[in-house]
């Protein structure tokens, strides 16, 4: 019966953490290359060789992974929150939550593999 | 006393539906002759005295204690026998049952389904029931423990929050801000320990994270009660309370004699001459 209590506190949890990563995620990318933070080969923060410096360190690597893994939660809670109010059948409504979170942990598999792939990969190439 | 003299013709819209007849609500206008200072409720026994009898609302104090007649009055819901006419309009006005109900007759809202709401979070003192029920003693409650839940109980249980409230206009599961204020206003009753109890209610399916916050259940409600505050506060609450932050609260003691309470000793004012 709780249950709405525990999401909705992760769900605000959730919106705090994506606040603090994406603003990092904004100072990166309009600050990162004048003031070379976390961008050490270049003034373009974007370019293949920063990216590939971030990507190689496990930090970074983690911190996409918890974006992703906030956002997804964040949002799909919130599509959850509005599809509720068409006020389904409670079977429906167990079905959507189903298909949610599927989708969810789906999502959040494939891009944490992509996080983690690119980070092997940017290892290699800096040890290549 | 000589009639006052009319200053105003305002036509009435009014939503009439009668379940047992009609297929579904439709709107008649009344030409309402309108002094100075008649409310809406007033131009209602208006048309029913001078143009159709078959009207029909629910009302009682006529001075906006009893939350009898709620209604929707120019698309907003409010009191009618707190609402002058000359106020809202010099032309016409609508007039129609409080939205988020069943109609039971032209402007008769069903309340039952708010009231069995507001049963189910249980609306009253939970306390151990030997110490609730001895006729010995008296709970002590500061003034300031007072003004944290005194407003909430201005609550006259119009429904006009319901009506309000974009929310339950889409989900009827959801208990709305009346009750959800209630439930607040016990919660912060420091003579009460329920909070665990309604806590369950609170926060499930029907409970307080239903709130989207749009805030219209504050803006229109006749008493100036903000129902609202209560929600977020209640939302407050039951995270502080699940992430384990909350502290604990301490009911109120019971006081047993005279002289035990802290205000007992100085409450006695000297006696004074009024000078003159």
């Amino acid at each position: 019966m709780r249950n709405g209590t525990k999401y909705w506190t992760w769900h605000m949890a959730a919106g705090v953490v994506l606040l603090l990563l994406l603003g990092l995620h904004m100072v990166i990318m309009h600050m990162g290359g004048s003031v070379h933070l976390f961008a050490p080969r270049g003034a373009d923060a974007v370019s293949e060789a920063n990216s590939q410096w971030r990507d190689s360190k496990i930090c970074f690597a983690l911190s996409y992974i918890l974006l992703l893994g906030v956002g997804l939660y964040h949002g799909l809670y919130s599509l959850r929150t509005i599809l509720l109010e068409l006020t389904l059948k409670p079977a429906m409504e167990k079905a959507m939550t189903i298909l949610l979170v599927i989708v969810g942990v789906g999502l959040f598999g494939l891009g944490s593999w992509a996080a983690w792939a690119a980070h092997v990969v940017a290892l290699a190439g800096g040890k290549g | 006393m000589a009639e006052k003299k009319a200053t105003k013709t305002i036509t009435f819209h009014v939503t009439r539906y009668n379940p047992e007849v009609d297929a579904k609500p439709y709107i008649r206008a009344y030409a309402v002759e309108v002094n100075d200072g008649m409310t809406v409720l007033d131009g209602l026994h208006w048309i029913k005295e001078n143009l159709d009898a078959t009207l029909v609302w629910r009302y009682s104090c006529r001075m906006g204690i009893c939350g009898s007649c709620g209604m929707l009055i120019n698309g907003s819901p409010t009191l009618a026998c707190n609402t002058q006419i000359l106020h809202l309009s010099q032309k016409e006005i609508t007039v129609g049952p409080l939205p988020n109900f069943e109609i039971i007759r032209d402007l008769v809202p069903d309340l039952l389904s708010m009231f069995d709401k507001h049963a189910m979070v249980s609306p009253n003192i939970v306390r151990d029931e030997a110490e609730l029920n001895s006729t010995q003693g008296e709970f002590y409650q500061s003034p300031e423990e007072l003004e944290a839940y005194l407003q909430f109980t201005y609550c006259i249980k119009c429904g006009c929050c319901m009506g309000a409230c974009p929310t339950l206009a889409t989900d009827v599961r959801y208990l709305g801000p009346m009750p959800l204020t209630a439930l607040e206003r016990y919660n912060e009753d420091t003579r009460d320990e329920g909070f665990a109890l309604r806590a369950k209610i609170a926060g499930g399916k029907g409970g307080a994270f239903r709130c989207h916050y749009a805030g219209e259940c504050s803006r229109v409600c006749p008493k100036g009660v903000d129902p609202g505050k209560a929600i977020q506060l209640l939302k407050r609450k039951l995270v502080l309370d699940y992430l384990h932050l909350a502290g604990k609260k301490k009911p109120c003691k019971k006081l047993e004699g005279p002289g035990e309470g802290k205000l007992l000793p100085n409450m006695i004012a000297p006696a004074r001459t009024i000078p003159g």
